[in-house]
This record gives structure tokens, sequence and C-alpha cells, in this order.
């Protein structure tokens, strides 16, 4: 059954100089508790469908269609923006807190997340003095808290170095496979896209549209790093690596 | 205390010594101005009646206070600019706030406030004797006048410089444009609006002088205004004195207050 269903979307951009077609027709269904990357060239657009699936933009045309009503996305940005005035225990339930009075068992909910994943002992600490992953992982469990649906990721590890990265992209995907959830997530680092997901959709140049879409069928699939080691990885990285047609 | 490396005891001893030594020639300087301006009216350099000295201007003071009269003027000033500071804050961050709330009002008024802003508001002193009468009132409205607009301008681009990633994830919630701003836009730029308090404080002072020169029967403008009308400088000079005393009075307990707010 699928749990989203986006059919021709398009968006277009105005200045007062021009008007820039951003994505054209887009079109995908995503499955429950599937994990879909989506790669493409820089500049498509592929942060732009994110911010419309998560309401923060609104679609030129076409449809997309969630079949939970009231379906709650999730949408972690590039930069954690973890406030520096709140702790971190406080920067979790800003999203809660927006939703109205926050309830003990979401708090519970909260401090549970917070203790699974090996930040309790920091919930009472500034965000200043947490490292760039631990930041992340709290801007994730900032953007689970609110129990979403569905989760959109931008690049949620652009801004980490290499180690931190690997480490952090195992662990968010420990936590998202863990919680049960339904990911989307944009992209520029092909091994990640591999790695993590069931299913990779390929962006052309502007205006963008759904150039190929990749399931992801690894013998042995485990956690993100360990899927890196098995046999038909170099084989996907080849072939989109070929599709996004990278000219330097 | 006793872990500390002697590298490390070594450097804290170099720094109070630094600290000494700024200390000591900031008094020494102080001094030595003050030495030397006795020294040349004693020497007959300096014309006493028109450069006063720091006896004749001590003298003054203890004058003034044998008369009850300095408390009077001084409380006057201090508090017309206390008032002052208060209302013109409160102003400048309710309407940078409106301002960030209606971006179409913001750019509609946006001329109106620079214009309101570079005006030499001296130039209204007449008219606000005016309109307003020769009263503690019009001193206000003259600080309100100097003070307010600067405010405004600087709080509210404060507000719309706020960090856009924090208002995209407030946006990403669906926070409403109050939770954004209350959440987001004041706490994010709680440095930036003392920063803007401070300056505002050093216009209202100035303001409210200002006011006092032209309109007034108390306060140290008024002194000063007087002093020079019945070319008394001594009174000039020390009302003066004491406005500098005021001043880093003022910026001390400011400097004081942020830190403990700081904590």
């Amino acid at each position: 059954m699928s749990i989203l269903k986006v059919a021709h979307l398009s968006k277009n951009y105005h200045d007062l100089k021009d008007e820039i077609k951003a994505l054209k027709d887009i079109s995908f269904e995503m499955e429950d508790q599937e994990f879909i990357s989506i790669v493409g060239p820089s500049g498509c657009g592929k942060s732009t469908l994110l911010s419309i699936l998560s309401g923060l933009d609104k679609a030129s045309s076409g449809t997309i269609e969630f079949s939970k009503k009231n379906c709650k996305i999730g949408y972690m940005l590039q930069k954690d923006s973890l406030f520096p005035w709140k702790t971190v225990y406080e920067n979790c339930l800003i999203g809660l807190k927006i939703e109205g009075p926050i309830q003990e068992e979401d708090k519970k909910e909260v401090l549970r997340l917070l203790k699974t994943y090996g930040l309790y002992e920091f919930k009472d600490k500034y965000p200043k003095s947490l490292s760039g992953g631990m930041r992340q992982r709290v801007a994730l469990i900032r953007t689970l808290a609110i129990k979403p649906d569905i989760l959109l990721l931008d690049e949620p590890f652009s801004a980490l170095d290499y180690q931190t990265r690997l480490a952090l992209s195992e662990d968010v995907y420990n936590i998202i496979k863990k919680e049960k959830k339904t990911a989307i997530m944009v992209t520029h680092d092909l091994a990640e896209a591999i790695s993590m997901s069931n299913r990779i959709l390929i962006f052309s140049k502007r205006p963008s549209t759904v150039k190929k879409i990749y399931k992801v069928q690894l013998t042995n699939r485990k956690g993100p790093i360990n899927n890196r080691k098995c046999p038909e990885f170099n084989t996907y990285y080849d072939l989109i690596w070929r599709d996004l047609d990278v000219h330097i | 205390m006793s872990t500390f490396s002697k590298e490390h005891l070594e450097f804290i001893k170099q720094k109070k010594k630094e600290k000494r030594k700024i200390v000591l020639f900031r008094t020494l300087s102080l001094l030595l101005f003050l030495g030397l301006w006795e020294f040349s009216v004693k020497e007959k350099w300096l014309n006493t009646f028109l450069f006063s000295s720091p006896s004749l201007v001590l003298q003054t003071v203890v004058k003034l206070f044998q008369t009850n009269d300095l408390w009077e003027h001084i409380f006057i000033t201090i508090y017309e600019t206390v008032l002052s500071f208060g209302i013109s804050s409160f102003l400048g961050i309710s309407i940078a706030g409106i301002l960030w709330w209606n971006k179409v009002l913001a750019k509609v008024v946006d001329p109106y406030l620079t214009v309101l802003n570079a005006l030499p508001k001296v130039a209204l002193g007449p008219l606000i004797i005016i309109w307003v009468g020769a009263s503690t009132n019009s001193i206000i409205f003259m600080a309100l006048l100097i003070a307010t607009f600067l405010s405004i301008i600087d709080i509210y681009q404060s507000f719309i410089s706020t960090e856009n990633n924090y208002i995209t994830l407030m946006k990403s919630f669906h926070a409403t444009k109050k939770q954004i701003f209350f959440q987001v836009v004041l706490p994010s730029n709680y440095q930036n609006i003392i920063n803007s308090l401070k300056i505002n404080i050093g216009m209202s002072f100035i303001g409210v002088i200002m006011g006092e020169l032209l309109v007034s029967k108390k306060g140290l403008g008024y002194l000063i205004m007087y002093g020079s009308q019945v070319f008394n400088i001594n009174l000039v000079i020390t009302a003066v004195v004491i406005l500098g005393v005021i001043s880093y009075f003022m910026y001390f307990v400011i400097d004081k207050l942020e830190q403990k707010i700081k904590r």
C-alpha cells in the first residue's frame, strides 16, 4: 500500500526578470516504511520537492496524495538549526510546543529517544557544547518527537566530516528503521544513497523530471556501512554516476 | 588552585600587572590634567572667569549641595532620562515588532523613518514648546524624538536579519507568525536588543539635556543654560562635570545589569 502518491508535480519560481522552471512533471509513489533517496545534479530542485512535500512551498501544478488523513511530515534540514538559547531537551520539544500544550507522554517519548540514542546525559546542556554529529542526532530527535508519518531529510549529513558522516548515517538509518518510519532523503553522496535506500530516484537537470528509478537490491542487506561491501554496490554506483551525466 | 603550573601563575601575574598599570595611568592622566588646569589658572595663564578651575568647581558643588539644590537637579535629569529611556525602548521594540510583522507597512514607512531619524531634532525645539508647552513633557518629548526612531530602525534591522534557518525550521513545524516572533525572532535577537538599548540610554540622555537647554526650571541642562546666561562659568563647568560622572555611572550600571542577565 502506498503512503504517498505524487503525480505530475511541477514548480516554477518567479522574479521580475525571469521565470525559472524548477520541477516538471514529477511522479512517484512511496510504500510505508520505505527509504527513498533522491540524487541529481546541483540546483536541480531536489530540495524544492521536499519543501513542497512539507508544505513550506506550494506546487505550481500536480497533486500530492497521502493515504492517511492528516499525514504528519517531519522535515530535517541540512543545518541542525538548534536554538542556542534552549537546552537540548527544550530544543527537542520545539515541534511539540508549537502544536500546543505538551502532553506528559510526549515528554516521556522524547526522553526515551534521548536515552536510546545516547544523549540523555546532555539533555540539560546547551547545543554549543555538542559535537556536529550529536547536534544532528538532536535535530533528528526533534523531528521524530512530533511522531511524523513521513520523514524528509535534506542532505542531513553534508555539514559533517567524513567519519562522523558515516557513523551518523548508520545511526540515523537504524533510528529510522527502529522507529518504523518512512523517509525521503535528498543527497549528493551516491554511496550514501545506495547504502541507505530501498529505491533511488534520479533527477535530471533543470527543469527536473524523474529520469530513472532504481530499486536497490543488495545481497546481505544490513546497515549502511555494511551495505557498502555488498557486491552490487559498485554496479549501482557506476550506473547512477553515468545517469547523472556529469561533465567537468 | 595549586594545580596550576608555574607558567600559568606567571601568566596570571602578568595579566594582573597589566591591569594595574592601566588603572594607574588612567588615574595619573586625570590627576595630571586637573593639576595642569589648576596650575595654569593659579599662574594666570588662563582666565578664571572664562575657564574656572577644579577647586572652584569643587566649591560650586559644595555650595549647591549645601543649598540642597544639587540632588534635586541631578534627580530631575536622571528621572527624565530613565523615563524617556523606558518609553523609547518600549516603543522601539514594539514598533520594530509590528514592522517585522507587516512587511508592506515596513516598506511604506521606511522613507519616513529615515527622514525622521536623520532630521536634526533641535530644529523642532520651538515647535515642541508651542505644541507641548514649556514643561517637563516637552523635555521627555524631545528625548523621545531623538531616541525612538533610532531604536526602531536598529531593532527592526536585527529582527529582519534573524537567522533564516531558524524561521524555516519553525515553519516546517507549521508555527504561526506569533510563535515565530516570540520563540525565535525575539530570543535570538536578545543581544542585539541589549546593544540597541545601550545606545538608546545615551540618546535619551542627549535628548533630555537638549530639552532642558531649551525649556526647564530644573535639571543639569537648566544649570548650564542658567549659568551661561548669568555668565557663571563655574556653574556651567560644574554641571558638565556632573553630566560626565552620570554618563559613566549609567554605563557602569548597564554593564553590570547586562552581565547579571547573561550570568
